[in-house]
């Protein structure tokens, strides 16, 4: 589909000019180096993360309390939330984004290089921010991940911190947004026009307008708070003529195009990897693009989906049943797609394609719950429960965290120039697939059968598959450390990669040396 | 058709189920339903998780077809089709005929669940940091009011006890209701959103401090049907469960004289007369 001459005489200029050492991280403004440290932070967040959970699932491998005390239970589930979300998954995608997306439209950078480098620079302190409210006089903030009013209202200066590290990443994500958004729109090469772009490109451009769109309600949604708290204002005080439920609303408007963002751009890697290990293009790239799209414009019309317990009317109800029910229709599409693209291929299972594969397999079980939480009767019995629980980690553990991973494996010899190992490549794929169907797989069973969510302690008749997810949590876990082995063999060392790492990859991203230099496209290619 | 959800999660997994006879609580499934609502939404979801799970099959049955047929070491050459406008058509509009007798029955038990019109009781139940709070407004027992918090000893929480069968589920006073009369639940909070849930009759309402909202059941059974606070509402939010005792219309009749008499003895000496 590309061509590109790579120009040798000009190699030498791809080495690396400028400050050495710390400050030439502090002022990078090179689009690799920035993706390469949104993708550090967002892993060490992912262990920050994955410790409380570990937190979490010690609590609950028994009934009774054993652990931590009620109030940090509360704590941990709250910060494990906003941490995986916040910290985790959004900068590991925009990692991905700031690396992959000028090679693959064949741009020099991104549009924005200064302001690059300032939307990564955010989020440290805001992750300072958000971990040491641990350690502030009434600790972190345990009003959920939501941070409901009124509790969140209640809580110490743990949540006032909270709310100044959304700020903060939410500023970050706008500008990372707005540096995709005009990047993808306006320096493609010549001849890559939008709908010749890489999948990854589109899911991006669109999340980004979903970013650019919600981030300031969210913004709105915590500033309210916080004056609530503070300066006497009542939006979510019925006392003072607010409602709380204003509150749900605000979030849930914020919050259910938030799970596309972080949904979509994995569409793209899979997208991406599927088609190169059939050997066979993506089938229906255009119904691919429409549905992406779809889902997007249908993402701001269900929000309230998550509050069929507060009590709307029926119509409301109703409305918000049917938008819901209709996402199946293009999420149904893509994963028909995925399937047609592999239908006579000529598949092979290096671990990229086998976590893509894995994603496929498991993201669709949380589909269809997703599906079955759609139904307003049903919701209001699974609702707040661990069902829920179940759901939303298969898409974002199964789903966001996998395509991530199949991703990483995946570009991880353009990056390194290495590639990395298959064994524990595969060995942390099988680990990983066991372990977290053994930990979320019980938790619908729990949840249908009547188990609260965040709850540090619960009815015997659940002990069995609490300790169950348990294991399967440790287990998941530590698999995660097999990771962390192949990262530090895949930059020390390793098999030399060519610049088509893989033998069905297309795109302009496999057309540049392994590792890619550290300029790339300073002329751009042309794409036929 | 209830029983299809229990087989499906049982074969899923058999080998962590020691002991499936004689189990009194759900498992694998919503717990056994004693209204009509709930009985529309077990009934509901099964028919759900049916379909879900034939249209699994066949999208994962072609997907593994192609993971083990069509792989390079097996000599596959790839095909190069990438668009078929029927198929594409045919995924999209099958599905949303799928949808629209989903739809269906779920309209029509959402509208079911929205008519608290014409209760023979009416009970409010206030949330409180955490306990629950009731009052009988309407019907037959008006004027009982009474607070409701757990009743599981500390040291069974802490595991100095052995947990007794209704660990974290049980009060010190239940709610009680007559069996076959439609009690409506009028809901509010003294401080944060809670949200009062009984799975077996299908009712989760939120709690909303400074509003009201309301809920119905019609119980069906006479039991103890017992819920949790379905919202998180601070520390210990996990400690503060529902019981709802449904008997027979003397029992309840019983039960409300011996709660007048008692309220009565209590108001006794505040009496100034």
């Amino acid at each position: 589909m590309a061509t590109l001459t790579h120009d040798p005489i000009h190699a030498g200029h791809a080495a690396h000019h400028g400050p050495t050492g710390l400050m030439r991280w502090l002022t990078t403004t090179n689009h690799k180096d920035i993706g390469t440290m949104y993708m550090i932070f967002s892993f060490i967040m992912f262990l920050s993360g994955g410790v409380m959970a570990l937190t979490i699932r010690a609590e609950l491998f028994q009934p009774g309390l054993q652990v931590v005390e009620p109030e940090f239970f509360n704590q941990l589930t709250t910060m494990h939330g906003l941490v995986m979300v916040f910290g985790a998954i959004m900068p590991a995608f925009v990692g991905f984004a700031n690396w992959m997306i000028p090679l693959m439209i064949g741009a020099s950078d991104m549009a924005f290089a200064r302001m690059n480098n300032w939307s990564f620079w955010l989020l440290p302190p805001a992750a300072i921010l958000l971990l040491g409210s641990f350690f502030v006089p009434g600790g972190a903030t345990a009003a959920g991940w939501t941070l409901y009013a009124p509790l969140s209202v209640q809580m110490g200066m743990g949540m006032d911190l909270a709310i100044f590290a959304i700020h903060i990443m939410g500023i970050s994500s706008i500008m990372g947004a707005i540096n995709i958004v005009v990047t993808v729109l306006n320096m493609r090469a010549p001849g890559m026009t939008m709908m010749k772009m890489p999948l990854f490109c589109w899911t991006w451009l669109i999340t980004a307008y979903l970013l650019i769109a919600v981030m300031p309600v969210l913004a709105g949604a915590v500033t309210m708070i916080l004056t609530d708290r503070h300066f006497g204002t009542s939006f979510f005080n019925a006392a003072g003529g607010g409602d709380p439920v204003m509150y749900q609303h605000i979030f849930w408007f914020f919050g259910h195009p938030e799970v596309y963002i972080m949904i979509l751009p994995a569409f793209g890697i899979v997208s991406q990897i599927i088609p190169t290990f059939a050997r066979k293009p993506l089938f229906g790239y255009a119904s691919m693009v429409y549905a992406t799209a779809s889902i997007a414009i249908l993402s701001f019309a269900v929000w309230a989906h998550h509050m069929f317990a507060t009590g709307m009317p029926a119509a409301g109800q109703l409305f918000f049943m049917y938008a819901t029910m209709l996402i199946a229709v293009p999420t149904g599409v893509k994963v028909f797609n995925w399937v047609a693209t592999m239908w006579r291929g000529a598949l092979t299972f290096e671990s990229p394609m086998l976590w893509a594969t894995g994603f496929l397999f498991v993201f669709t079980i949380g589909g269809f719950t997703g599906l079955i939480c759609a139904i307003a009767p049903i919701d209001i019995q699974v609702q707040d429960t661990y069902y829920v629980v179940a759901h939303f980690h298969y898409v974002l553990v199964a789903g966001s965290l996998f395509a991530l991973f199949a991703g990483a494996y995946f570009w991880l010899p353009k990056w390194t120039g290495h590639m990395p190992s298959e064994f524990l490549g595969k060995l942390h794929f099988w680990c990983s697939m066991v372990f977290f169907n053994i930990t979320f797989f019980p938790m619908h069973f729990l949840g249908l059968a009547g188990m609260p969510r965040r709850i540090p302690d619960y009815a015997l008749q659940f002990a069995d598959f609490n300790a169950m997810a348990s294991v399967g949590a440790f287990g998941f876990g530590l698999s995660q450390l097999i990771f962390l082995v192949v990262l530090v063999k895949c930059v020390r060392g390793g098999r030399k990669a060519e610049a088509r790492a893989w033998e069905g990859a297309e795109g302009l991203e496999w057309t540049v040396p392994s590792p890619a230099p550290h300029h790339t496209f300073e002329v751009a290619p042309v794409v036929r | 058709m209830g029983r299809t959800g229990h087989i499906a999660g049982l074969s899923l997994f058999l080998a962590a189920a020691p002991t499936l006879a004689q189990e009194p609580h759900a498992r694998y499934n919503l717990q056994a339903p004693v209204t009509t609502i709930a009985a529309q939404i077990d009934d509901m979801h099964t028919f759900m998780l049916i379909i879900c799970l034939v249209i699994f099959i066949g999208v994962f049955g072609v997907m593994f077809w192609s993971v083990i047929r069509h792989r390079k070491s097996r000599g596959a050459v790839a095909a190069n089709f990438h668009e078929h406008t029927g198929v594409e058509i045919a995924w999209t509009v099958i599905p949303i005929l799928i949808l629209l007798g989903m739809a269906w029955p779920a309209t029509k038990t959402v509208i079911a669940m929205k008519d608290t019109s014409n209760p023979d009781i009416t009970i409010k139940a206030t949330g409180y940091q955490w306990k629950w709070g009731y009052d009988y407004l309407q019907g037959e027992g008006e004027g009982i009011r009474f607070l409701s918090a757990l009743s599981t000893p500390r040291e069974q929480i802490e595991g100095a006890a052995p947990k007794g069968d209704a660990y974290l589920l049980e009060v010190d006073n239940p709610v009680v209701v007559p069996v076959g009369k439609k009690i409506r639940v009028v809901l509010t909070a003294n401080d944060v959103i809670h949200s009062w849930w009984v799975p077996a009759f299908g009712v989760k309402q939120d709690a909303i401090p400074g509003f009201i909202r309301d809920a119905w059941f019609l119980a069906e059974k006479e039991g103890v049907y017992r819920g949790n606070c379905a919202e998180l509402c601070g520390r210990d939010h996990g400690f503060m469960p529902i019981e709802v005792h449904v008997v027979s219309e003397a029992r309840y009749a019983a039960w409300v004289a011996e709660q007048k008499s008692k309220m009565a003895v209590a108001q006794a000496p505040a009496d100034p007369g």
